[in-house]
């Protein structure tokens, strides 16, 4: 019998923890998937965040190293200045990457560290229970907006991404989903382009993924996910926000 | 302290100006470069710590160096450094303080310094070096004491030592290659199985069997490593307690009262953390009168305190705020309390004595 699919050997063979429906599942996966196609495993650094994903050590079977909340960038710069041949990579939440660890991601992205960075955009601190994140839409609830999210009083969602495309050392930034089939096929090319952008040396990479949270948001998965693609794609539209790779364009 | 940290096999520096210690990233930013090492100026000490945590990850021997309110900012990073066990070595040039402080030479990061100062039940190795001398031998000995335990060290200096110039005799430079290898780094999963460096440990019993390891660590530091010098203790009736510039002031002063005939000494804590508890303790056999001199407004004196466990008394002289006092004004104090403990009327009775023998 011919086997025509299985996990990615970048994947440990443990269950994930997270809800039904979460986004990370998938993009653990994709982030799997990539780095066995590049062929990277055994020279691949994971630097995991604060968050949902701080378990990630526990699927992805590469070397990992934690960070505390909102540094990932920083131990990621200091991981790749001493193994300069490694592949280093952060996987961070919006309230790491864009609250917390805004000027640590500004900062890397100005060095132009060669690093990837895969920055999951749910909208909401998912592991404490769904409060306010920078990424939190207008009149989206959570835990600490009541009445949902008033720009004047909890000012308006950060796009983070686009503040990283002002800074010279980012050279390839995207904003893909996983809320569909056809998205989820996207997010896996610009997560393989991002990590080939570091094999090339060329500078600083970062995709941000849209990605559900069903439990925090409080919908049943099916409307979670059309909610991505309708409404977070509104203030967060997918595709490339800055290209400056020179690789052909397809 | 940078050529020294070069000559242990530092290759990797991270961090941010700050005043009196630039003079640090300075040197280092050229002297790096030439040995094939990597500076970073970070965009802010929190950066920079985490940087150090990245290259500790990876292996490599790594130095951050900042002065008070800069270390404010590390603490979270040297919290996670002890969690992770990794060594690293930071380098506070203490300024005045609290808050903003000013720029002139203090110790009131004593607390800090020898108390964690970040979250969680951890210790930092905490070297007082009072010399430029010394400040190079201390940081040769940071490096080899944070890969020999895993532990983050602190070299805390002060602006004077850090502004100050001496002839310095510089140890050879050590082979890279020839470390001990470490075999807990992040270098890649090859031929091997993948590896975690965490300090996330959710269950109770893994996170409390953890903090005994640390523990355990920490007892073994703590027997092998303390360290201190004894200065003219042999016939003291009185012991200064100093360490730093603020021991070198004492030395001064000592010297100027033994002109007077008073019988003081000095114990100078080499390793504020550990504490030389049982040189102290052993002290109060023969010494009941301690002057604890510090230039902050009382925080080594804690230590002597407990050390002491009510068998001597414990006098204070704390000059906090960035003053440095004058030999001549320690001196005042030394004999102020020598004479006001009788020390005085002793030794003349003991001369009495030894002239009827």
């Amino acid at each position: 019998m011919k086997k025509i699919f299985e996990a990615p050997k970048s994947l440990k063979d443990n269950l994930f923890h997270y809800c039904p429906g979460c986004g990370h599942s998938i993009i653990h996966r994709l982030v799997a998937e990539v780095i066995d196609e590049l062929g990277i495993q055994e020279r691949t650094i994971g630097v995991p965040p604060a968050g949902c994903a701080v378990l990630a050590y526990n699927y992805f079977d590469v070397d990992t190293g934690e960070a505390p909340h909102g540094r990932a960038l920083a131990v990621a710069t200091g991981l790749k200045r001493v193994l300069k041949d490694h592949v280093v990579f952060t996987y961070q939440g919006d309230g790491d990457i864009a609250a917390i660890g805004t000027a640590e991601s500004i900062h890397a992205a100005n060095r132009g560290e060669k690093v990837t960075a895969i920055f999951v955009n749910n909208g909401t601190y998912g592991m404490t229970g769904g409060q306010m994140a920078p990424t939190t839409l207008p009149g989206m609830g959570s835990t600490t907006t009541p009445g949902g999210r008033d720009v004047v009083r909890d000012g308006s969602p950060l796009d983070l991404t686009q503040m990283l495309a002002t800074a010279k050392g980012s050279v390839y930034l995207e904003r893909v989903s996983v809320a569909t089939p056809k998205g989820i096929r996207k997010a896996k090319k610009a997560i393989k382009k991002a990590f080939q952008v570091q094999l090339d040396g060329l500078g600083f990479a970062l995709v941000e993924v849209l990605s559900p949270c069903p439990t925090n948001w409080k919908m049943d998965p099916v409307p979670a996910y059309e909610w991505t693609e309708k409404e977070m794609t509104k203030i967060f539209p997918v595709g490339v926000i800055k290209d400056i790779t020179g690789y052909d364009k397809d | 302290m940078g050529e020294a940290a070069v000559r242990a096999g530092c290759r990797y520096y991270f961090g941010y100006p700050i005043t009196p210690q630039n003079e640090v990233p300075e040197y280092m930013s050229s002297r790096l470069l030439q040995v094939g090492g990597t500076f970073v100026q970070a965009e802010s000490e929190l950066a920079s710590i985490n940087m150090v945590i990245g290259a500790a990850m990876a292996g490599a021997r790594v130095m951050t160096s900042s002065s008070s309110p800069g270390v404010s900012l590390m603490q979270e990073g040297i919290s996670y450094l002890a969690g992770l066990e990794l060594p690293a070595v930071i380098a506070n040039v203490v300024r005045g303080g609290p808050g903003l402080g000013n720029i002139a030479p203090a110790q009131s990061d004593y607390f800090q310094a020898t108390r964690g100062g970040g979250h969680g039940d951890y210790r930092t190795i905490v070297l007082a070096p009072d010399s430029c001398q010394e400040l190079c031998d201390l940081t040769v000995k940071a490096f080899d004491l944070a890969d020999k335990y895993r532990n983050p060290v602190m070299i805390m200096g002060d602006g004077m030592m850090g502004q100050m110039m001496e002839p310095v005799e510089f140890p050879e430079a050590i082979d890279l290659a020839e470390l001990p290898a470490k075999d807990w780094t992040l270098t890649g999963a090859k031929d091997r199985p993948s590896r975690v460096i965490l300090s996330l440990l959710l269950n109770p019993k893994v996170l409390e069997d953890h903090n005994f390891k640390l523990v355990r660590k920490y007892d073994a530091v703590t027997r092998e490593e303390t360290d201190w010098e004894e200065y003219m203790l042999e016939d003291a009736r009185q012991v200064v307690v100093a360490y730093g510039t603020a021991a070198r002031i004492a030395k001064g002063a000592i010297k100027r009262v033994r002109e007077m005939g008073l019988k003081v000494g000095l114990l100078r804590p080499k390793t504020l953390w550990p504490f030389p508890d049982k040189p102290l303790k052993d002290l109060t056999r023969v010494v009941r009168q301690l002057l604890v001199f510090e230039m902050s407004a009382g925080q080594m004196v804690e230590d002597v305190r407990l050390a002491v466990e009510g068998q001597a008394q414990v006098h204070l002289y704390g000059r906090p705020g960035g003053v440095i006092p004058t030999p001549d004004e320690v001196a005042h104090q030394i004999s102020h309390y020598y004479y006001q403990a009788g020390l005085m009327d002793k030794d003349q009775q003991s001369g009495r004595q030894g002239g009827a023998a």
